[in-house]
């Protein structure tokens, strides 16, 4: 049976992950790569790098940060922040990335989904949602690092970026994000309903229990997380015990 | 061990490179058709879209040289479905080197395509699993499968079976990563190596 699987999420900026990160027996916390390895060992399913450099010489960080990654990594990864043309994707590609995910340039110019799907396939391809809800509006997407909104509906937003190809949604909600309350239930089931795509849930998630609930209540194939898996509040392994004693189709 | 990864811009060949040397094996990427005749071992993998990969095998007269081959060839994923004889994707003829056609997922409630994540393996049956067990987990990322047959060696289900590992004389071919599926991939890649 296909898994639910679980995905640690980390920030990187100019070839080394930021927010702190603190594991036992790990010297280097600072070490993408170093990361990625004692992850793997625990258990994650996938690895998403999220790209926050700003500078001009970000291209050559992030390809030697792919290379590293992918010549140790034996799960998929996926690259995103700040990815914005077929080139872009090409050299993360031809680097060892497993899939690539765009944000922003899929809102500047969403024709970019298609022509990237019939390039590489959709199964590289992920398009990244962040959503914050206000009563008024309901869930919108933002954009520019969730500064700007774009007043587009979130759920419409998903199916046109799964209709024009895209492999995967990678659902953010800015609501959550930090809040450690829980994944956005009733956002996530929506767009799960909605797409015919895998969707991966973001931001919020506290404990196991919230894992439990947004793969038993909005049917998300996938969780992701960053603080609680750098500061070891929750263990992969633990994590995954207790979803498969709930039922919860997972690889141990 | 001279090794030929086949260069046909079919996506992302330097993930099973660096399997391969994470195996402490060096292999070549080639489209070059004595190279590819003069290998070990042949490496097919690819992703992407079958009727755009058939194209530039076209272009590069592999769809004349690959069928050829009698060294062990192991197609990846796409590298595998090529190997079939017509593929539902865009309507593409493919390399008829197994008798199977590939077929489209359909998506329901409880599937979504692409089938994408980590799956069991089922009714194992071929050297290319010694040590590999029943319902052991890899990683798949596929819209398109091909039937069970005669030519199977492992089943995967979503929802009904297909196959996630064929093989006709030489030629053994997986759906799955096998470069992307932790210590079981890298067991199936370490037993081809050893065919």
């Amino acid at each position: 049976m296909l898994t639910k699987r679980i995905i640690p999420c980390l920030d990187v900026k100019d070839g080394r992950t930021v927010k702190g990160v603190r594991f036992e027996g790990l010297r280097d916390a600072g070490d993408p790569v170093a990361l990625a390895e004692q992850y793997a060992k625990q258990g994650a399913d996938e690895l998403v790098f999220l790209d926050i450099t700003a500078t001009n010489q970000k291209r050559q960080t992030l390809v030697q940060l792919v290379r590293d990654v992918a010549a140790t990594l034996d799960i998929p990864f996926t690259v995103g922040g700040g990815i914005g043309s077929v080139a872009d994707v090409e050299m993360l590609l031809l680097n060892g990335t497993d899939k690539a995910s765009i944000n922003s340039a899929a809102l500047h110019r969403p024709e970019l989904i298609d022509e990237l799907a019939r390039r590489f396939g959709s199964q590289c391809i992920v398009v990244a949602v962040d959503a914050r809800y206000t009563p008024e509006n309901g869930w919108q997407v933002y954009t520019r690092a969730g500064t700007h909104n774009t007043g587009r509906d979130a759920v419409q937003w998903c199916r046109e970026v799964a209709d024009r190809g895209c492999g995967e949604i990678l659902l953010t909600s800015m609501s959550n994000d930090g809040t450690k309350d829980g994944f956005a239930l009733d956002l996530t089931g929506d767009v799960s309903r909605a797409v015919s795509v895998p969707v991966v849930a973001s931001g919020g998630a506290g404990s196991i229990q919230h894992f439990t609930d947004v793969f038993q209540q909005a049917q998300a194939d996938a969780g992701l997380a960053a603080s609680i898996f750098h500061f070891g509040e929750i263990g992969i392994q633990e994590l995954k015990q207790t979803l498969r004693a709930e039922g919860i189709p997972v690889r141990l | 061990m001279n090794i030929a990864v086949i260069d046909y811009k079919g996506g992302n060949v330097q993930s099973v490179l660096f399997a391969l040397e994470r195996l402490g094996v060096h292999a070549t990427l080639t489209a070059d058709p004595e190279q590819i005749r003069s290998a070990d071992k042949i490496l097919f993998p690819g992703e992407g879209e079958a009727s755009t990969a058939m194209q530039e095998l076209r272009s590069k007269g592999l769809d004349q040289v690959l069928p050829t081959c009698r060294q062990p060839f192991l197609g990846i994923c796409l590298g595998m479905q090529l190997l079939g004889t017509h593929s539902e994707e865009n309507n593409a003829d493919m390399l008829g080197i197994l008798p199977f056609e590939v077929k489209r997922f359909v998506a329901d409630a409880q599937h979504k395509v692409p089938h994408m994540g980590w799956n069991n393996l089922h009714r194992l049956r071929s050297p290319l699993f010694e040590g590999v067990r029943e319902q052991d987990y890899v990683y798949f990322v596929h819209s398109y499968h091909a039937p069970v047959g005669s030519y199977t060696i492992a089943e995967g289900e979503y929802p009904t079976p297909f196959s996630a590992a064929v093989q006709h004389e030489n030629f053994y071919a997986v759906q799955f990563h096998t470069e992307k599926s932790g210590p079981v991939g890298t067991r199936i890649l370490e037993n081809f190596l050893k065919l």
